[in-house]
């Protein structure tokens, strides 16, 4: 069931536009990333929805009901925000409680929710810190807390994670994942971070200059990204230029570094890019692949080895494990690299 | 020690001498009211005085009336500016100087003009609404010092996030005000009271022009009367305004330990 749509959103800040024909339907309980660049638009998204940005056009409405008319006070949404912005002058069970006080709530009432709050963050016992006694992460799970307290229909995370080191943003990405979940609290999430992105999120929104340019599922925008730009983001890609040519009931795509195969799917015709992962290339003998070239570099990256080969005059990657590089495998040397039908993701132009 | 701090020691030292060798002077005249010995008899003719009393008193009363309609007229201007109209800043911070500029023999007769018996709002005609006047004075008299001691606190928090964060929480802009940003600048608005303080206690124009029983006058009519009253009356004035500048340099010390702790 769809609780929040986003409808047409135009926003410019003066003559430049930051947000262009933006829609997004989020259903009840899901968990919703906006990735993209920095200024393409997302955090203008989550602030409209906010209430601190109002449309130039186009409308918000949240279970059912228009919230373009209410203030930001009255949406009942709660946020997190990348500089933490806790209350410096309250303490941690203060802030967490500073929402329930203004939404008149009893003593008793408060002091239990505060303390459930607590314990769902993993910050029982520090009722009594100010937060300039606490990490960077203690102050945003504080914040993550006293935006859920006081049980909003909407959950807006602004890059909450961003300011964090990379050992505390893992693990508190996977928390604030946990909690949403337990909460079943519709989320909109905003961030730069691919890894974020797609280990957090139900659905992915990715943003350029404005426009959504693929709305998927982490697997779908990883492994069929829609447009150049998404492949280009997401990942590690391999751009190939080609020419479809379908001849006697087979189909495949010339290229200068070789031929590669159509996936039977596509009703590609004329020029295309092929998107291809560097872990879907396999190297093999010169004779069996489907591109050929020299191999110029091999990157021993830890869990797996990246090759560098140049075939013609575009330089591909190709990631495999150790185990699976042909024996004696030596810089300069020609060698094939291998690529099933279904790896291929086909761009028009 | 090379010239370098000799020449630096050396310019304090004349800072020094030109800023405490009158306070010296005047200490030392205010002891000299017996002949012949050191006394602190200008104090106690001073300090037994009821009418020193009285005028101090007024001018306390007055001086905490103006601190707080200058917080109120100031930190939601001052807020508001920051958040809502950045661009407007250079215009505002430009009228917040007038007071400097323009004597304050202008305002108070603009005051008496605008609100005397015979105006549609006779404020001159009693002492209540003349001491609201007087209070109003004060507050435009120390609106450059007010606005940029609030200004400067509002600068060292993040009053966008804190707002919106309290917007979030439901919170509306009178409870943002007194909740979130009034208590975290706190350090600057007692800045501000106490550079008001010092002003009310020595000002003299408004209140003797609005015939008000302020320790300016008292201090004036003090000197035009007596020997060695006014240079103690002098020193315990100094000594007024010192008391609150130290207990301003003292928040302000235990704020900047608390950021640093930070």
């Amino acid at each position: 069931m769809t609780f929040i749509t986003l409808q047409s959103l135009e926003k410019s800040f003066g003559a430049t536009p930051v947000v262009r024909t933006f829609d997004l339907t989020l259903e009840k309980g899901e968990f919703v990333s906006l990735l993209g660049p920095s200024g393409c638009g997302k955090t203008t998204v989550l602030r409209m929805v906010a209430g601190f940005e109002t449309p130039d056009q186009g409308d918000i409405v949240i279970a059912g009901e228009s919230v373009l008319k209410k203030r930001p006070n009255q949406r009942r949404i709660g946020m997190v925000f990348q500089s933490y912005a806790l209350f410096p002058n309250l303490t941690v069970a203060g802030n967490v409680a500073f929402g329930l006080r203004v939404a008149g709530m009893d003593r008793a009432g408060i002091s239990r929710r505060v303390d459930d709050m607590l314990a769902m963050v993993g910050l029982s016992g520090l009722h009594g810190r100010f937060p300039w006694q606490l990490s960077g992460g203690q102050q945003q799970r504080v914040a993550l807390a006293r935006a859920i307290a006081p049980r909003p229909q909407v959950l807006l995370l602004d890059e909450p994670l961003s300011a964090l080191d990379a050992k505390i943003r893992v693990s508190l990405r996977t928390e604030i994942r946990a909690i949403q979940r337990e909460l079943g609290i519709t989320t909109l999430f905003v961030t730069h971070d691919q890894e974020e992105a797609l280990s957090m999120s139900d659905r992915i929104v990715v943003m350029n200059g404005g426009r959504a340019e693929q709305i998927g599922t982490p697997q779908q925008v990883y492994d069929r990204p829609a447009t150049r730009f998404v492949a280009g983001f997401i990942g590690t890609l391999n751009l190939i230029e080609g020419q479809v040519s379908r001849q006697a009931g087979t189909a495949s795509i010339l290229s200068a570094a070789g031929d590669l195969p159509l996936p039977s799917d596509s009703a590609a015709t004329g020029k295309v890019t092929v998107a291809i992962r560097p872990q879907a290339m396999s190297p093999c003998a010169p004779d069996q692949g489907n591109l050929r070239g020299t191999l110029r570099q091999i990157e021993f990256l830890g869990a797996f080895t990246r090759l560098h080969v140049t075939c013609a005059e575009t330089t591909v990657q190709a990631d495999c494990f150790a185990r699976d590089l042909p024996p004696g495998l030596s810089l300069n040397q020609t060698i094939g690299l291998r690529v099933a039908a279904e790896d291929c993701v086909v761009m028009s132009g | 020690m090379n010239l370098h701090r000799v020449t630096s020691w050396i310019a304090f030292a004349l800072a020094a001498v030109y800023f405490l060798l009158p306070l010296v002077a005047t200490l030392e005249f205010s002891l000299r009211a017996r002949r012949g010995v050191y006394s602190l008899d200008a104090y106690r003719n001073v300090l037994s005085d009821p009418q020193f009393h009285q005028t101090l008193g007024y001018s306390l009363i007055l001086s905490l009336a103006t601190v707080v309609l200058g917080v109120l007229i100031v930190a939601p201007t001052a807020f508001w500016v920051r958040l809502k109209l950045p661009r407007l800043r250079p215009v505002v911070e430009f009228i917040t100087l007038l007071p400097l500029v323009i004597p304050p023999i202008v305002i108070v007769f603009g005051y008496i003009r605008l609100f005397n018996t015979s105006s549609v709002l006779p404020l001159t005609g009693s002492a209540g609404g003349t001491d609201f006047l007087l209070a109003a004075g004060y507050a435009t008299l120390s609106l450059p010092y007010m606005y940029r001691a609030i200004d400067t606190g509002l600068r060292a928090i993040d009053i966008r996030s804190l707002t919106e964060a309290a917007q979030s929480l439901g919170a509306g802009w009178t409870l943002i005000l007194a909740r979130v940003i009034l208590p975290n600048i706190t350090v600057a608005i007692l800045s501000g009271a106490f550079l008001t303080f010092a002003i009310v206690i020595g000002e003299y124009v408004l209140a003797a022009l609005l015939n008000r029983p302020a320790f300016g006058p008292y201090m004036v009519w003090m000197g035009g009367n007596r020997a060695y009253e006014p240079a103690a009356l002098a020193v315990v004035a100094f000594g007024l305004t010192w008391a609150a500048m130290a207990v301003v340099q003292t928040l302000a010390g235990r704020a900047k330990h608390l950021n640093t702790s930070r």
